[in-house]
C-alpha cells in the first residue's frame, strides 16, 4: 500500500441557510484557503473529486457549475461521485495506488436548506415497494431507536449524553452550527418530535462545503509538519431493505474495522458520522470503542451536517487532531443511505 | 506496484429500448448477469461494485445505488456510484479499471444504466434551479449553436451530418441490441426528417433508450475463468474543464484535446489513424463525429468532414470504422452510452461483435463525453496483453 496523508482541510461555515450565494461562491474562498495553508497553486493538483447530490439544488447535473469553482485552464483530471465527499476522497485514493498521482484536491458540497431534506431523501429509497409510502429520514432513523431501545441496547438518557457532548465539544469548533453547553436533563425535558426522538437527537439541516488536499509520501512531509497518514481505508454495503437486516446493529462497520485493523482499544480519537444521537451509540458498540476514544472533538454531525460532505468532514476532523498532536491514532468514519446503511471506515495515523 | 487490467465479462440489455416493464433492478441485473458468464464467474467472486448513472432526476431515484447494491450482488461490498454527467459511462469504466490497477481487488463489477421511459429527457435536462437562469433547451438545443459554429469555421458542406446519421444507422443494422433498426435509411430519408434544432434533424439525433451495460474487470492473472479472450486495457484518461470561460473554444474543447494527447502517450499510440482498428467515440447527434474526428486528432483541424464523405469511418471500406455499433444515435441510455462505447470497443478486440466485427481488431478506443462538451472520459484496450 502506497501512504498517503491529509495535508490540508478547510471548511466554510456551516448555516442554516447560506441565501443566495451558489455552490460556486461557496466554493472558491475554501478553496483557496485549503491550497494556501499548504502553500500550493492550482497547477500542483494532479487529480479533483468531489461529491454533491443533484437533488439538493433541485436540477440535473447540478455539480458541473461547481467545476468552475476550479478555475479556467487547463483542463484537470477530475471526477465526481454522487455520494458523500468521503468516496471522492476513496476514488482518490485508489489513484495514489495506481501509482498516477501525487496530489489530490477533495471537496464536498450541499445546499439542504433550499429544500425539505427528509422528504428530498425518502427519494432515496426503493420506488416500488417502500418511497410510495413517503417514509422520510428522521421516521426511518427513530424506528431505528425505537428498536434499540426496546432491545435495552441503550438508554434515552444514554443519546442526550451524547447530544449534550456534541454541543459541549463543538464549542471550540469555530466551524459548528450548534453548541454550548445543556445538561442531559434539561435535553431529556424536551418533548419528543418523532418519538423516540427528540430534535435534538436529529443533526441540522446546514449549508456548507469542505475541502481537502491529500498527498503522496514524498509531497506530504514537504507540506505538512504533521501529515495525517491514511493506514487502512474500507467500505461496505447493507441491504436496503429495513426487514432483512438489524437495524440496531453495524455490521458493516464491524466488517470494515476488522479489515483495516483499527484495534479498538488503541483509537485515541474517533470521528464518527452519526446523523442523530442513537446511531453515534450503534457505531461505537459496533468498533467495540473503549473509554480510551475522544468521540466527535468537533462535535460531529449533531453540531453541523453538511450532507454530501459531512463524512468529509470526519476525516478533516480527525486529520485536525493528528496535526495537532492531540492524537497519534484516530479513526474517521463516513455513512450513507438510511439507517447507516453504507458506512466507510479509515485508521488515521500522525507517525 | 500497479497491476493489468483484463476485461474478460461484457452484458448489455437485449434491445436498447423502452423498457417500462421492467424494474431497475431487473435492468441492470440483465447486463450484469450476461456480463458475470462471459466471465465464468459467480456473484460471489465479485470483490467490489462499481456503478454509473446520470442524472438522478430521470429516474427519480436519489442515489439509486443506495437500493440497487443488493440486486448486483453488492451487500457486504464496497460500492461507490460515480457520476461525470454524460461522460459517467465512460468514467464508471476507468474508475473500476482503478480499483483492478491499484492492487486492491482482483475482480470487479461494473454497471451503468439509464431508463429514460421513467421520465423526460427533456424535461431534465431543463431543470429550473435556484440561483440560475432557467436555460429551457436540453441537449438539443444546448449543442445546435456549436454544431453552427462548427460548420462556420470548417466550411463542412451541409449535407455531412445527414450522410453521418445514414451510416451510423447502416452499422446499427448489423447490432440487434440496437434501438433504432432502419433498414431503408438512405441520405434522402434524412434529409427529409423533420428539423428539431436547425441544423440538427431528426434522424440526425439519439433517441431516448432504456438499457445497462456492465463489465467484469480483473487482475490480469486471473483471466481464466473465462472461456473467450480478454481484452486488455492499455490506457485511461479523463479530463475536465468549465462550462463557460470567456476564451473557450467550445467546437474544439481543450480538455478533449488534452484527455486524448495524455490517452495516446500513455498507450504509445502517435497516429491514432492508423494505430487503432476502430472506434467506439460519443456522437449524441451527427455531427460530432467531424468534431471529434479533429478534436481526437484523427486528422487536422478542418478535415474532419472530409474523413466522414471519403468513408474513412464506414464499416465497408473505411480504414477508421467509427462506431460499428451504431453508437450512441441509434441508442442512447444516457447514464450507460460512455460503458456502452468502452464495451464495445472491448469487444471489437475480443473478436466478439458479431455482425458488426471489424476484421482482425487488435486495438480499440472508447471515449464519452458530458456536459457542455466540457468533461472527457477515454480509453485504449488491446487483444495484446501491454508490455
Amino acid at each position: 500500500m502506497r501512504d498517503v496523508a491529509i495535508v490540508s482541510y478547510a471548511q466554510a461555515p456551516m448555516q442554516r441557510d447560506a441565501g443566495g450565494l451558489s455552490d460556486v461562491e461557496m466554493l472558491v474562498p475554501v478553496i483557496d484557503r485549503a491550497l494556501s495553508d499548504v502553500n500550493l497553486e492550482r497547477g500542483d493538483i494532479d487529480f479533483i473529486c468531489s461529491g454533491s447530490c443533484d437533488y439538493l439544488a433541485g436540477g440535473a447535473f447540478s455539480f458541473v457549475m461547481a467545476v468552475d469553482a476550479l478555475g479556467a485552464t487547463p483542463s484537470a483530471q477530475e471526477s465526481h461521485v454522487e455520494m458523500d465527499a468521503a468516496w471522492a476522497l476513496y476514488e482518490a485514493w485508489l489513484k495514489f495506488q495506481c501509482g498516477d498521482i501525487d496530489i489530490a484536491l477533495i471537496y464536498g458540497f450541499g445546499k439542504s436548506a433550499p429544500g425539505e431534506l427528509p422528504d428530498v431523501l425518502s427519494l432515496q429509497l426503493d420506488p416500488y415497494y417502500t418511497q410510495p409510502l413517503w417514509p422520510d429520514s428522521v421516521s426511518l432513523a427513530a424506528i431505528q431507536a425505537q428498536m434499540a431501545l426496546a432491545q435495552g441496547r441503550f438508554s434515552e438518557r444514554d443519546m442526550a449524553a451524547v447530544v449534550a457532548d456534541s454541543r459541549a465539544k463543538a464549542v471550540n469548533n469555530p466551524a459548528a452550527q450548534l453548541k454550548g453547553s445543556i445538561a442531559v436533563e434539561a435535553l431529556l425535558g424536551e418533548p419528543t418530535f418523532v418519538s423516540p426522538l427528540r430534535k435534538h437527537d436529529c443533526c441540522p439541516i446546514t449549508d456548507g462545503c469542505s475541502v481537502m488536499i491529500l498527498a503522496s509520501k514524498e509531497k506530504a512531509k514537504s507540506l505538512c509538519e504533521r501529515p495525517a497518514w491514511i493506514r487502512g481505508i474500507d467500505h461496505r454495503m447493507e441491504s436496503h431493505f429495513l426487514g432483512t437486516r438489524d437495524l440496531t446493529v453495524s455490521s458493516s462497520a464491524q466488517k470494515s474495522a476488522q479489515v483495516i485493523e483499527i484495534h479498538s482499544d488503541k483509537v485515541d480519537v474517533a470521528e464518527l458520522y452519526a446523523p442523530f444521537s442513537h446511531q453515534q451509540i450503534i457505531l461505537q458498540q459496533a468498533l467495540a470503542l473503549t473509554e480510551r476514544t475522544v468521540i466527535n472533538p468537533s462535535g460531529g454531525a449533531l453540531a453541523g451536517h453538511v450532507l454530501m460532505a459531512a463524512g468529509l468532514d470526519r476525516f478533516g476532523a480527525a486529520a485536525q487532531e493528528i496535526w495537532a498532536g492531540r492524537a497519534d491514532r484516530a479513526i474517521a468514519h463516513a455513512t450513507s443511505g438510511p439507517c447507516l446503511q453504507q458506512n466507510m471506515l479509515a485508521v488515521l495515523e500522525g507517525a | 506496484m500497479t497491476e493489468h487490467v483484463a476485461i474478460i465479462g461484457v452484458g448489455q440489455t437485449a434491445r436498447y429500448r423502452s423498457k417500462i416493464s421492467v424494474s431497475l433492478a431487473g435492468l441492470v441485473r440483465e447486463a450484469a448477469l450476461e456480463a458475470l458468464a462471459d466471465a465464468g464467474l459467480e456473484w460471489d467472486d465479485i470483490d467490489a461494485l462499481v456503478l454509473g448513472k446520470a442524472p438522478d432526476m430521470f429516474e427519480g431515484v436519489v442515489m439509486p445505488e443506495i437500493m440497487l447494491a443488493e440486486a448486483l450482488g453488492g451487500t457486504g461490498k464496497p460500492v461507490i456510484r460515480v457520476h461525470t454527467a454524460g461522460s459517467v459511462g465512460g468514467s464508471t469504466a476507468i474508475v473500476a479499471a482503478q480499483h483492478i490497477k491499484s492492487g486492491q481487488f482482483q475482480r470487479v463489477l461494473t454497471v451503468c444504466f439509464e431508463k429514460q421511459s421513467e421520465s423526460n429527457a427533456q424535461w431534465a435536462l431543463s431543470p429550473s434551479t435556484p440561483f440560475r437562469p432557467h436555460f429551457n433547451s436540453g441537449a438539443g438545443g444546448m449543442f445546435a449553436p456549436v454544431i453552427r459554429d462548427y460548420m462556420r469555421i470548417s466550411e463542412a458542406p451541409e449535407d455531412v451530418g445527414c450522410r453521418v446519421a445514414v451510416k451510423d444507422r447502416q452499422h446499427a443494422c448489423r447490432n440487434p441490441r440496437a434501438q433504432l433498426q432502419l433498414q431503408d435509411i438512405s441520405l434522402e430519408k434524412v434529409q427529409e426528417s423533420p428539423m428539431l434544432w436547425e441544423p440538427v434533424r431528426f434522424l440526425e439525433a439519439c433517441p431516448s433508450s432504456d438499457g445497462a451495460c456492465a463489465m467484469v474487470m480483473v487482475n490480469g492473472r486471473h483471466t481464466e475463468s473465462s472461456e473467450n479472450p480478454p481484452a486488455w486495457v492499455h490506457a485511461t484518461a479523463m479530463r475536465s474543464e468549465p462550462s463557460f470561460y470567456p476564451w473557450r473554444n467550445e467546437v474544439d474543447p481543450s480538455a478533449g484535446r488534452e484527455c486524448a494527447r495524455e490517452l495516446y502517450q500513455k498507450a504509445g499510440i502517435r497516429n491514432p489513424r492508423k494505430e487503432l482498428d476502430c472506434a467506439e467515440i460519443y456522437v449524441p447527434f451527427s455531427w460530432f463525429e467531424p468534431i471529434w474526428l479533429e478534436n481526437l486528432g484523427f486528422c487536422e483541424k478542418g478535415e474532419g468532414w472530409k474523413l466522414t464523405l471519403d468513408g474513412a469511418t464506414h464499416m465497408d471500406g473505411g480504414d477508421i470504422p467509427w462506431n460499428c455499433s451504431g453508437g450512441v444515435l441509434s441508442s442512447n441510455p444516457i447514464g450507460a452510452s460512455g460503458m456502452i462505447r468502452f464495451a464495445e470497443a472491448a469487444l471489437q478486440v475480443r473478436g466478439m461483435a458479431g455482425d458488426h466485427q471489424v476484421a482482425d481488431a487488435r486495438k480499440a478506443m472508447g471515449h464519452a463525453y458530458g456536459g457542455h462538451n466540457q468533461f472527457f472520459a477515454m480509453w485504449v484496450v488491446g487483444a495484446d496483453k501491454p508490455v
